[in-house]
């Protein structure tokens, strides 16, 4: 219990002193996984959308795999990126093994299914005829797209903030990929990791409690987001 | 007779390895209300659809203004000249004033308030403006899908099953705002319903459309008092099976 008291009381002593460590650390893990997040959602959403909508022959087949992919174990995904980007690997030529480009390219791996799945699900609940209705109001393709994702809001939000907790509490890909290399790749999670290893309990306690106050913040900022575009209306 | 506001010409559509819809020829004149009828499954919403420009026939053409068009090919002037109000009435997770003014805000304007509660006071319902859509009755939803399109002041309104499902003081309303629309703003309507009392109080022509196919077209007064085929007749009378 002392441990968690102690944690706690550090997480704030470190957070008022603006601890220079802990500043690098949080910078590096907001920039990997909102630059996933970011990018996965780019080419998510418009993904989600066309899967929602067209019906094609093999769509079952590609659902089946979004929704795999929606599970995908993190050090798999580690280990199969390493592997690509490791020197002897088809992409070693890229020197990304080791740099947060190689976590943010696991991570958009990890994310994507999530964006895309989610998406899609929404997109696909709204009534068959809507778009439809819309054409005969007089809205272009860009203005139906437009109205049916701002429709399937909540589900868009569910599908940000799925793809966001995922990749920001995620360890075994980073660590893999990225190797928590000091001032260099080192991001919340696997800082967490390294000092649970070397016994430093209360500062592994600190930086989850600060892990996890990011992730409620990030949330609470997009309900938010979602709460404004409701007053809107 | 003036030329036809809209011509269909050995228009075929179906889905899949079924045909659902043979029109050989067709046409809807301008400012006329015109309506099919017919059983559940005839076609009807098909119908509707294509000549909306929503769907491309298989095979055939739809002529508007005299010109064949597809729904690729019809230029967006043109497609927002026209608009259909669907028998589901799917309005937006919006306030019915948004409902109403979506119409305005794709083709670029920004709907004025008086403009919003005219179209909703048309039918009765500028009370509920501020409303959440989705609280509204079926009836007032209904209304308000008949709204949206009223305030477009479209050149055809298309109308699929209007008042389906509706009770009687609902299907007053709507059915005064169709014949207010046609006469005070020459809006050509174009309406299917499976009521055929409807059509015959609000129509100046209609067609009957059976298994696909039109069987009978006639102005209101023939068609009803004069039927020249025996399904039409059977239709009528309520003996047409299906």
């Amino acid at each position: 219990m002392n441990a968690f008291l102690d944690g706690f009381l550090q997480a704030l002593r470190l957070i008022l002193t603006l601890d220079a460590n802990l500043i690098e650390v949080v910078q590096l893990s907001l920039w990997v996984s909102g630059t996933a997040l970011f990018i996965s959602a780019l080419l998510g959403l418009p993904a989600g959308i066309f899967l929602g909508l067209k019906e094609f022959t093999g769509k079952r087949l590609l659902m089946v795999l979004i929704y795999t992919g929606m599970g995908l174990p993190p050090v798999v995904v580690g280990l199969t990126i390493y592997i690509l980007l490791s020197r002897q690997g088809p992409l070693g030529s890229w020197g990304w093994l080791f740099t947060p480009k190689a976590m943010i390219l696991t991570q958009i791996i990890l994310s994507l299914p999530l964006i895309i799945g989610f998406t899609a699900t929404a997109i696909a609940a709204a009534p068959a005829a809507l778009p439809m209705q819309l054409r005969s109001l007089g809205a272009t393709r860009r203005q139906i797209v437009l109205t049916l994702l701002y429709e399937a809001r909540a589900g868009v939000m569910a599908a940000l903030i799925a793809g966001f907790g995922a990749i920001i509490s995620e360890v075994g890909s980073v660590m893999i990929v990225g190797g928590n290399i000091e001032h260099k790749t080192r991001v919340l999670t696997s800082a967490i990791v390294l000092e649970t290893r070397k016994g430093n309990f209360a500062l592994a306690i600190a930086l989850g409690i600060i892990l996890l106050s990011i992730t409620f913040s990030a949330n609470w900022l997009l309900l938010h987001l979602q709460g404004r575009l409701e007053q809107r209306q | 007779m003036s030329s036809p506001l809209l011509q269909l010409r050995d228009v075929e559509h179906g889905y899949g390895q079924r045909l659902v819809l043979r029109v050989p020829e067709l046409a809807v004149y301008p400012g006329e209300i015109f309506a099919v009828v017919g059983p559940s499954g005839a076609g009807k919403s098909t119908l509707l659809r294509l000549m909306n420009f929503l769907e491309k026939p298989l095979q055939g053409q739809i002529f508007y203004q005299n010109q064949a068009w597809t729904p690729a090919s019809l230029p967006i002037e043109a497609r927002r000249q026209m608009t259909s109000v669907f028998q589901q009435p799917l309005l937006l997770s919006t306030s019915v004033a948004n409902n109403v003014a979506y119409g305005l805000r794709v083709r670029g304007q920004r709907p004025g308030k008086t403009a919003i509660l005219q179209a909703l006071e048309t039918v009765r319902l500028a009370h509920l403006a501020q409303q959440h859509a989705h609280t509204l009755s079926s009836g007032e939803a209904q209304r308000v899908s008949l709204a949206r399109a009223l305030v477009l002041h479209p050149d055809i309104l298309f109308l699929d099953e209007p008042t389906a499902n509706l009770d009687p003081g609902n299907v007053k309303l709507i059915e005064s705002s169709i014949r207010h629309t046609n006469r005070h703003e020459h809006c050509t309507v174009v309406m299917v319903t499976h009521n055929v009392w409807q059509a015959r109080r609000l129509a100046h022509r209609v067609a009957l459309l059976y298994e696909g196919e039109i069987i009978e077209v006639a102005p209101t007064a023939d068609f009803f008092e004069h039927p020249q085929d025996a399904r039409t007749r059977a239709f009528l009378s309520g003996d047409l099976v299906y």
